[in-house]
């Protein structure tokens, strides 16, 4: 009785839709501009400041912010706001490359679970649950330890490669409600292969989860990181936001009142973390519409 | 008279302005009275069933009465309607599967529910009823994962209807289930009806076929408006409106064999309700249509209780 | 429910082997000969400690050996308790120092996480009532959780122990004091353990709160809220329905958040130097002590394992529906 709309006007209809809620829901602007911010400071600071090595000494030890020294001094006469801008950058590149990592990872491990179902499920299945249980840093930990993480990307490696497994269960089962829609049985019909069904027709139809599957992930890694950092098992070289606060606590500057030297990368940390989880929310009430009346 | 709905009118709120699902219906039912609601999706009967019982976050009453049994219900006051959920009106959904709490026995749920309502749990009617639709007792000792979900839908039907209320909205109750799942799900409403656990009963549904066969009057809606109503024989026999023709003419006929002729479906779709053109809405999907359908035509009983809102019927 | 217990158990036994299996093989893949760069890094000038390190090594190690029999000859160790002697403080073996330790960890994790999970349940339950307590409550729990432990410790620390100067900011108990049962001894361990707590505290609070927020909204707007509102329930019966329901995703939140839990707990440890494992941990890595800090990855592991079972237990208790032997239950 009903005529079956156009799926392709169907599909540009919701996309226009996503956008005009979009624009319109605060948290989701709101946490981007905050991150959109802050990626600017650590993508164009370093680039501005025309500065290589933000560990050098260049000032007095202990100057409190002023106009030379925006965010002060370390113990040793290093401008934090340098370290600052430098250790943005970094945190972005964790959770670009963590996160981006373990979503590849779960999207594998949890398209090929939900979608292969069976005997591939049961033992993926088992597979995640074992990396989702070991406590993640306590791994890293030894791993850090014992090889020496010198870099930035390997420490970004071995994160993404134990932060996964809660994505993957979630991809898994979004793709076995997806698996037995029309759509995809049609698709397997008419001969595509798994790995063409999978990208052509189920990731697409869930991308909008994926996006914010990857989001928590960025944030996870984000807070991995500085965690790893703070404990001393970060990279050798350079700087991070986590290096930072290790660096102000195991050279007193709590003690000796030396506030603009932790406080500014930690609240760094806290608002690229917060402002995505904030933004995340926004995403699920464009593409969720049961939640836009709140 | 037990139920009598005039000038009717609920909208949507919505970010792009208000959608007038319900625009000005009017109707009756008697006692005992069962009454197919149809239409295709998006004509206003789930929405008159809300209406009846409780209007979601985004609904507003725009206009009209409801009376029941000669008091109005104030179907606007979600407060002042509670007095009247349950006791007087009640409801059988359309997610009557997973209407049950899931971590609730649905004995416990039950006493619960009906002692939030200041009734006392009468256990032995409760089982009497399940066991009219089929139920053993001891679902009650059971939690809703355990039941099929015929047994939900029918263990929902029962406490609904435990309260003995004078109007029944029983929307869609059978469009998820098989053809002998819906068969005796029609029945047991029907016995619900005869026992007298209900006084008269809105049925609201889209397949005309199955109305048919358990409704004593057939409403037909389209786009917001009151489009037929009938008694059932003369509704599938003589339907006047010439959307109902079309609809009653795109059923597969019982035991007629369709070999060439294929189904003629109604061309076209549905006006939009956000801004309503003025006149008759079916006018542009309509074989007869001509100026004078740009005038709105008024529902009109042309026959003892046979209205049609159609110049040319 | 035996099905459902026999596969968590699988999953936890399979978990142990494999980290008992990473923390054998790491060593293994270090470039070089372990035993000689260990003992270069750990930098110990005592030859007596030297030669019985590298007594220890070479036995544990057992490099002349097949490697299924070194293999086999670190789980007998493990199994008797063995995890070897520690270099920061030898000759004390690891397992003591590690025992040490772990009350304070556990002092210290137990309430924060019970506290947190608790309290944030009822606070996330409030705001899905009200908007005015959506619209507090929901901002401070996301920079609760967006949190890194350590900072919030950091800043406690400064604000309520350096500026104020109302708690110590380090320590588990003043030096001036040897650990007895005697009330100043205990009014003191709690003078110190408030901070940590509190930090440890507050940012899991804040990851409750928004997850049990969420989770009542949905069940709100549930089928079965929806039709115990359309036969006019109060909304004191429904909201109460809502609750429960919701609290049982959160029993899983709090098995999937212990790894998460457990990292806040060592940073927050080193950072107010409390002497519990996490201030271990550091020790142990300023030390170059492998044995200590594999041991303390066994333990941390045992504990996390043990942890996830009786939560598995609880659920089964709360979740009606595993104990009526259907499908469903935790996943």
């Amino acid at each position: 009785m009903t005529t079956i709309p156009d799926s392709l006007a169907d599909n540009r209809v919701v996309r226009r839709e996503a956008l005009h809620f979009a624009v319109r829901n605060g948290k989701l602007v709101i946490g981007f501009a905050i991150v959109l911010v802050l990626l600017l400071i650590g993508a164009l600071g370093p680039v501005l400041l025309g500065v290589d090595a933000p560990n050098e000494y260049v000032a007095g030890p202990m100057l409190p912010p002023s106009a030379e020294h925006w965010f002060g001094t370390t113990t040793f006469g290093q401008d934090v706001f340098t370290q600052f801008v430098h250790g943005t950058r970094t945190t972005f590149v964790v959770g670009a490359l963590g996160g981006g990592i373990a979503a590849v990872i779960a999207m594998v491990v949890g398209f090929t679970a939900g979608y292969r179902g069976g005997l591939v499920d049961e033992v993926l299945n088992m597979f995640t649950n074992i990396v989702l249980v070991i406590p993640t840093l306590a791994v890293l930990l030894i791993v850090n330890a014992y090889l020496g993480i010198r870099s930035v990307a390997v420490q970004a490696l071995f994160i993404g490669l134990t932060s996964w497994p809660w994505a993957a269960r979630a991809i898994r089962a979004q793709t076995f409600s997806l698996r037995t829609r029309d759509f995809v049985d049609l698709a397997r019909l008419s001969g595509m292969n798994t790995r063409r069904v999978i990208v052509r027709e189920i990731a697409p139809n869930m991308s909008s989860y994926l996006f914010m599957t990857f989001i928590l992930l960025f944030g996870g890694s984000i807070l991995i990181a500085s965690s790893l950092d703070f404990i001393g098992l970060g990279p050798t070289e350079g700087v991070s936001l986590g290096l930072m606060l290790q660096n102000a606590t195991q050279w007193s500057a709590l003690q000796l009142g030396l506030w603009w030297w932790f406080i500014p990368p930690g609240a760094a940390i806290t608002a690229i973390v917060g402002a995505l989880y904030v933004a995340n929310v926004g995403l699920d009430e464009v593409f969720n519409p049961k939640l836009r009346q709140r | 008279m037990s139920l009598r709905v005039t000038e009717l009118s609920v909208h949507y709120r919505t970010l792009r302005g208000e959608v007038r699902a319900l625009d000005g219906v009017s109707f009756s039912m008697a006692d005992g009275e069962i009454l197919g609601l149809a239409g295709e999706s998006g004509c206003g009967k789930t929405t008159l069933g809300k209406s009846l019982i409780r209007l979601d976050g985004r609904m507003r009453h725009a206009g009209g009465t409801v009376e029941l049994d000669g008091r109005e219900l104030p179907i606007a006051d979600d407060r002042a309607m509670n007095a009247f959920r349950f006791h007087e009106v009640s409801l059988i959904p359309q997610y009557s599967m997973s209407a049950l709490n899931p971590t609730r026995k649905i004995g416990r749920m039950a006493g619960e529910l009906l002692r939030s309502r200041g009734v006392a749990l009468d256990r032995e009617t409760l089982e009497h009823r399940l066991a009219l639709v089929g139920l053993d007792r001891d679902v009650l000792d059971r939690y809703p994962i355990e039941l099929s979900g015929g047994m939900r839908q029918r263990t929902v039907m029962v406490i609904s209807t435990l309260l003995d209320p004078s109007l029944l909205i029983a929307d869609e109750v059978t469009s998820a289930l098989d053809v002998s799942t819906q068969k005796s799900v029609a029945r047991a409403l029907l016995g619900f009806r005869d026992e007298g656990f209900v006084k008269s009963m809105l049925f609201i549904t889209h397949d005309l076929a199955l109305t048919s066969r358990i409704a004593d009057t057939i409403m037909v809606m389209y786009a917001g408006r009151l489009a037929e109503k009938a008694p059932a024989d003369v509704m599938v026999k003589a339907p006047r409106h010439p959307y109902t023709r079309l609809l009653i003419n795109s059923l597969p006929e019982v035991g007629v064999r369709y070999t060439g002729e294929r189904l003629s479906g109604i061309q076209g779709s549905p006006p939009s309700l956000l801004d309503p053109p003025p006149g008759c809405r079916f006018r542009d999907r309509c074989p007869l249509a001509d100026d004078r359908c740009a005038e709105q035509p008024p529902a009109v009983e042309i026959e003892p209780d046979h209205f049609v809102a159609c110049w040319k019927a | 429910m035996r099905q459902y217990f026999g596969r968590k158990l699988l999953v936890y036994a399979l978990t142990f082997v494999v980290a008992v299996t990473v923390n054998w093989m790491i060593p293994r893949f270090m470039p070089g000969d372990p035993v000689s760069g260990m003992l270069a890094r750990a930098g110990v000038s005592q030859p007596a400690a030297v030669e019985a390190m590298r007594l220890y090594y070479t036995s544990l190690f057992g490099f002349d050996q097949p490697l299924w029999k070194q293999y086999v000859n670190f789980w007998s160790a493990l199994l008797r308790g063995d995890f070897g002697i520690s270099i920061w403080l030898f000759p004390t073996p690891v397992s003591t120092v590690i025992l040490r330790a772990v009350p304070y960890t556990l002092g210290l994790m137990i309430p924060a996480v019970l506290l947190s999970w608790v309290i944030g349940n009822r606070l996330g339950a409030y705001a899905a009532r009200r908007k005015l307590l959506d619209n507090t409550i929901l901002p401070a729990g996301y920079i609760l959780t967006a949190m890194p432990y350590m900072w919030l410790a950091v800043i406690l620390a400064w604000g309520l122990g350096v500026v104020a100067g109302w708690f110590p900011v380090a320590g588990g108990y003043s030096f001036s004091l040897q650990p007895s049962w005697s009330a100043d001894f205990v009014l003191d361990l709690l003078h110190h353990w408030v901070l940590p707590f509190l930090s440890l505290f507050l940012v899991a609070l804040g990851g409750w709160a928004i997850g049990m927020r969420n989770m009542i909204i949905y069940e709100l707007e549930s089928d079965y809220s929806t039709y115990l509102a359309a036969l006019g329930a109060p909304s004191r019966l429904i909201r109460r329905y809502a609750f429960r329901n919701a609290v049982l995703p959160q029993i899983t939140g709090l098995a999937l958040q212990l790894g998460v839990l457990v990292a806040g707990a060592l940073v927050t440890e080193i950072v107010f130097s409390y002497p519990g494992l996490g201030s271990l941990i550091l020790k142990a890595i300023q030390n170059q002590d492998f044995f200590l800090l594999q041991g303390t990855f066994m333990f941390i592991v045992i504990g996390v394992l043990v942890a996830n079972f009786v939560i598995d237990l609880v659920y089964v208790v709360v979740d009606p529906r595993t104990r009526a032997g259907m499908a469903g239950g935790r996943p």
